[in-house]
């Protein structure tokens, strides 16, 4: 009996590391478009990872399938609300984002490349820092909040327009001690539970945190499309998020602290396909 | 008038006569139920779309009674059997009057 009982957990632990593992798929949007979800890892990460993986992979079936179309995908919903706010005037300039930047497919190159150092202001910025600069110098408008409604929907849509283009932020250059910070922050353990984004996403990922699959923690697919709360979701949320659950005060979303995070943890993705606006649960 | 509404419609541009095909149709709308109060304690009035049609070549498809139950955006998707070229259209009713079309064509081939 004691043999039997043993030869079935081997066969249940195995089954659940079967599942465990991220799934062997292709992801290939709308029928036409296949995304890099899995690639060789960039060189300056090398030590830690052979290969990059996108949370995609990591997720169900159905989950998978949904971001496989773009019908299907309801993050698809608040980009194109962010594409009727792209023509629409805003501010005492009357300008609306399309009277600078044309066409918001002509902005596919951008995505990809952002965090990015801005020489003028002598900071690395975000996308979403980077459209305020627009809307409160150029327009005339007033700043949207960070990681919320309009800021977040426009991100969306800047991404949608940018899948099938790579992540490729810069990290030498003006921008390396802000990436240097990000590491450091990547690699800090936080909170009671003293656990830092290596511990979950590095150390364990394919391994289940109880009913969680942990993923790499690449941020290729944001913004993300959230099951469990219906709406887009930012990284820095997101990151606000982990923090929080190690049971430590947390930065703000748009913080330099963040901002630098995001640097670091895009410069992981280096390689892999923007994805956004993918869905998670 | 509910804001921000706007139909999607998804249809094969073609398919083989007598073909199966599959419709998904999504319009997003807020879908007040009715049964919500606002911070003050006053019911938000119903908004809903409560009634949703398809029609190909004039002859009725599906006919849907949509309640207040029934989430933001909704999604239905439905099966087809399309017997000659035409078009489909797409009529969703809301509750303040206004009507929302959407048509799609399909050809054989």
């Amino acid at each position: 009996m004691r043999k039997l009982t043993g030869a079935v957990l081997a066969t249940l632990l195995a089954t659940t590391g079967a599942i465990a593992d991220p799934v062997d798929d292709t992801l290939i949007v709308n029928e036409e478009m296949e995304l890099v979800v899995r690639t060789a890892a960039p060189e300056h990460i090398s030590e830690a990872l052979d290969e990059v993986m996108s949370g995609w992979l990591f997720r169900g079936t159905e989950t998978r399938a949904m971001q496989a179309d773009d019908f299907d995908n309801p993050g698809m919903i608040f980009a194109e609300q962010a594409r009727d706010v792209w023509n629409t005037a805003e501010g005492t300039e009357g300008k609306s984002c399309a009277s600078c930047h044309d066409d918001i497919e002509s902005m596919s190159g951008v995505k990809g490349t952002y965090p990015k150092w801005n020489e003028t202001a002598g900071e690395v910025r975000t996308l979403q820092m980077q459209m305020n600069d627009c809307r409160t110098n150029r327009m005339g408008a007033d700043a949207w909040k960070y990681d919320k409604g309009d800021a977040i929907n426009m991100e969306a849509a800047l991404a949608s327009v940018a899948r099938g283009t790579l992540v490729n932020v810069a990290i030498d250059g003006p921008a390396q001690s802000t990436w240097e910070q990000g590491k450091d922050l990547y690699y800090t353990r936080t909170g009671q539970l003293e656990l830092s984004c290596a511990n979950c996403h590095e150390d364990n990922y394919g391994n289940m945190i109880r009913a969680d699959h942990l993923s790499q923690g690449q941020i290729n697919g944001f913004p993300v499309y959230r099951l469990k709360n219906t709406k887009l979701n930012g990284s820095h949320s997101r990151f606000k998020g982990c923090v929080r659950d190690t049971r430590a005060e947390t930065y703000s979303p748009g913080s330099a602290e963040f901002v630098a995070l995001e640097l670091y943890v895009a410069s992981r993705g280096n390689g892999l396909s923007v994805e956004g606006p993918s869905i998670r649960n | 008038m509910a804001s921000g509404v706007k139909p999607r419609v998804k249809v094969p541009k073609t398919a083989a006569a007598g073909d199966k095909i599959t419709i998904k149709t999504l319009i997003s709308h807020k879908m007040e139920s009715g049964q919500r109060k606002d911070k003050e304690g006053n019911i938000i009035p119903r908004s809903i779309i409560n009634r949703f049609t398809c029609d190909f070549n004039g002859e009725n498809v599906i006919d849907v009674t949509l309640e207040p139950a029934i989430s933001t955006n909704p999604y239905l998707e439905f099966e087809a059997v399309v017997p000659e070229a035409g078009e489909f259209k797409f009529t969703w009713y809301d509750d303040d009057g206004s009507v929302y079309d959407e048509a799609k064509k399909i050809a054989i081939g």
